[in-house]
């Protein structure tokens, strides 16, 4: 992999620091009028999720990581592993537990997801934003309570437990907000 | 394309009053405006500043430097006519950009024979209130402010001491290196942060290794340069010195800058002559300091990021 120098370290560069895959999140150009110049910088730790700032003195290196992000199509599980394939070569990739994380609350067949490959394997997926999913389990319904008022907990095909309004019911598909884990609305069939 | 300025309309307003209202302080007081060259026959010896080189054109015997400040051109209009003189010049730092930084900014440099470093950091605090406002003024010596926040002496502090305040509050990775390099990574990490909430911060008397241009002394044990910074909301916004007038010490100093950059592997640049021949002449007594202009109408228009104080940034330029 290209090295890339401090002056190139941009939002979403993927670099390896410490031996770990890390995403470039800012770069603050600091110094003095009269002393050294210096870069600080925030980076993602893309294993972990971990956000950390290090300081670099200006022109430093670091080498950059293999990294890239690929839409995919989640296939099944087998409980171990989750099976992702790329539409265009229909390669399949097998993602671990820690790579799926909490995508797993989200995941549904056919579903196109983006996965990070780290030296050509699954280290993260991302599901995307919005997902249809069925309610599998919530209390009866409230007829004619359809504007505002309460909400309760649903369970859904996927095992998520989202907060739904009152007159939802089991049985009926609901789209998914997944950054928030939050309920949009009712999808009609 | 991206034709259109990083500027929006109501700030190049803002920019053209605030110069009107430098240019109106200093006719109040009978400073005289100069213009010097921008394309300079001498370059810096700074190791940490780099200047932009223009090498081609019929005009060009040798390639010439884009100012890096207008230091040495006014310094030599002083040594002919002693008289107090202020520039609004443009000024060009190779590799300097960021949120704070544009390679080409508005520099104000003022030189006033018979101020020293204090009579000049009041002055410096007159003008800021006059663009800007009242503001409170906090004064620190250099020692005083590394005692205060840091509990260390930056003059005595043995370097892990110093490495060690550093490491325990920001990771600092493989950096390494001397004194002077921990001192500016505690001053710009840990310290200049905490100064953010303190209105106008005036910083004096720095180690004898940090003087740039200012003369030096000795205060309590401690071999302090004349020089100053003033802080507003916590952005360096000026530097200054009681200025080193003795041509001989000017000449090792920059000698010894050569040295450094000969050991970081930077290319060594010729010596100002000229300035040195002024120095030789004889600079009056006097102090001279260098305040961005963009970082003052940042403050003044309440704005973060220097690229939309400036009609084109530099990648629109």
């Amino acid at each position: 992999m290209a090295n890339y120098s401090t002056n190139d370290f941009r939002s979403g560069l993927k670099v390896m620091l410490d031996g770990e895959p890390c995403s470039i999140l800012d770069n603050e150009f600091v110094k003095p009028g009269k002393g050294q110049a210096f870069n600080r910088v925030r980076l993602r730790n893309l294993k972990t999720g971990r956000v950390w700032e290090r300081t670099f003195r200006s022109g430093e290196t670091l080498e950059g990581a293999d990294v890239v992000d690929r839409t995919m199509q989640y296939l099944y599980t087998d409980g171990e592993f989750w099976y992702f394939m790329e539409p265009d070569t229909f390669e399949q990739h097998q993602a671990d537990a820690k790579a799926v994380g909490e995508a797993l609350h989200w995941l549904k067949e056919q579903d196109p997801c983006e996965v990070t490959l780290y030296n050509g394997a699954p280290l993260a997926v991302t599901p995307p934003n919005f997902v249809e999913l069925e309610i599998v389990e919530t209390d009866p319904g409230l007829k004619g309570d359809t504007a505002q008022g309460g909400s309760k907990p649903a369970k859904l095909s996927t095992g998520a437990v989202v907060k739904v309004p009152l007159f939802i019911n089991q049985g009926e598909v609901i789209r998914v907000d997944t950054r928030s884990g939050e309920y949009q609305n009712r999808v009609s069939k | 394309m991206d034709w259109q300025p990083s500027a929006s309309l109501e700030l190049l307003r803002a920019r053209a009053g605030l110069l009107a209202r430098i240019r109106q302080f200093f006719a109040d007081r009978s400073v005289l405006e100069v213009e010097t060259p921008l394309l300079c026959g001498r370059g810096i010896t700074d190791p940490s500043i780099e200047a932009l080189l223009v090498e081609r054109g019929a005009s060009l015997e040798h390639p010439r430097y884009l100012q890096t400040s207008p230091e040495y051109a006014m310094k030599r209009l002083l040594a002919c006519h002693g008289q107090s003189v202020f520039q609004l010049a443009r000024a060009f730092r190779d590799g300097e950009a960021g949120a704070r930084h544009n390679p080409e900014f508005t520099l104000l440099e003022w030189y006033r024979p018979g101020f020293d470093h204090h009579a000049l950091m009041a002055e410096v605090a007159q003008l800021v209130r006059y663009c800007l406002g009242e503001r409170p003024v906090h004064s620190y010596s250099y020692r005083q402010l590394f005692r205060e926040m840091l509990e260390l002496d930056p003059f005595t502090a043995a370097l892990a001491v110093l490495e060690e305040a550093a490491r325990s509050r920001f990771d600092a990775g493989t950096i390494a290196g001397d004194r002077d390099l921990w001192l500016d990574l505690l001053m710009s990490h840990v310290i200049e942060p905490r100064l953010a909430g303190k209105g106008m911060c005036f910083v004096y008397d720095y180690p004898a290794s940090q003087a740039a241009l200012a003369r030096i002394s000795e205060i309590d044990g401690a071999r302090v340069g004349h020089r100053f910074e003033l802080y507003v909301d916590g952005m360096e916004l000026a530097n200054g010195y009681f200025e080193l007038a003795d041509a001989a010490e000017q000449r090792r100093r920059f000698d010894h800058d050569n040295v450094r950059r000969r050991e970081h592997g930077l290319p060594e640049r010729p010596l100002d002559e000229r300035l040195l021949a002024a120095l030789e002449h004889g600079l009056p007594e006097c102090s001279g300091v260098a305040l961005g202009v963009d970082r003052l109408l940042m403050l003044v228009t309440g704005t973060t990021d220097i690229r939309k104080v400036l009609a084109f940034d530099w990648a629109r330029a």
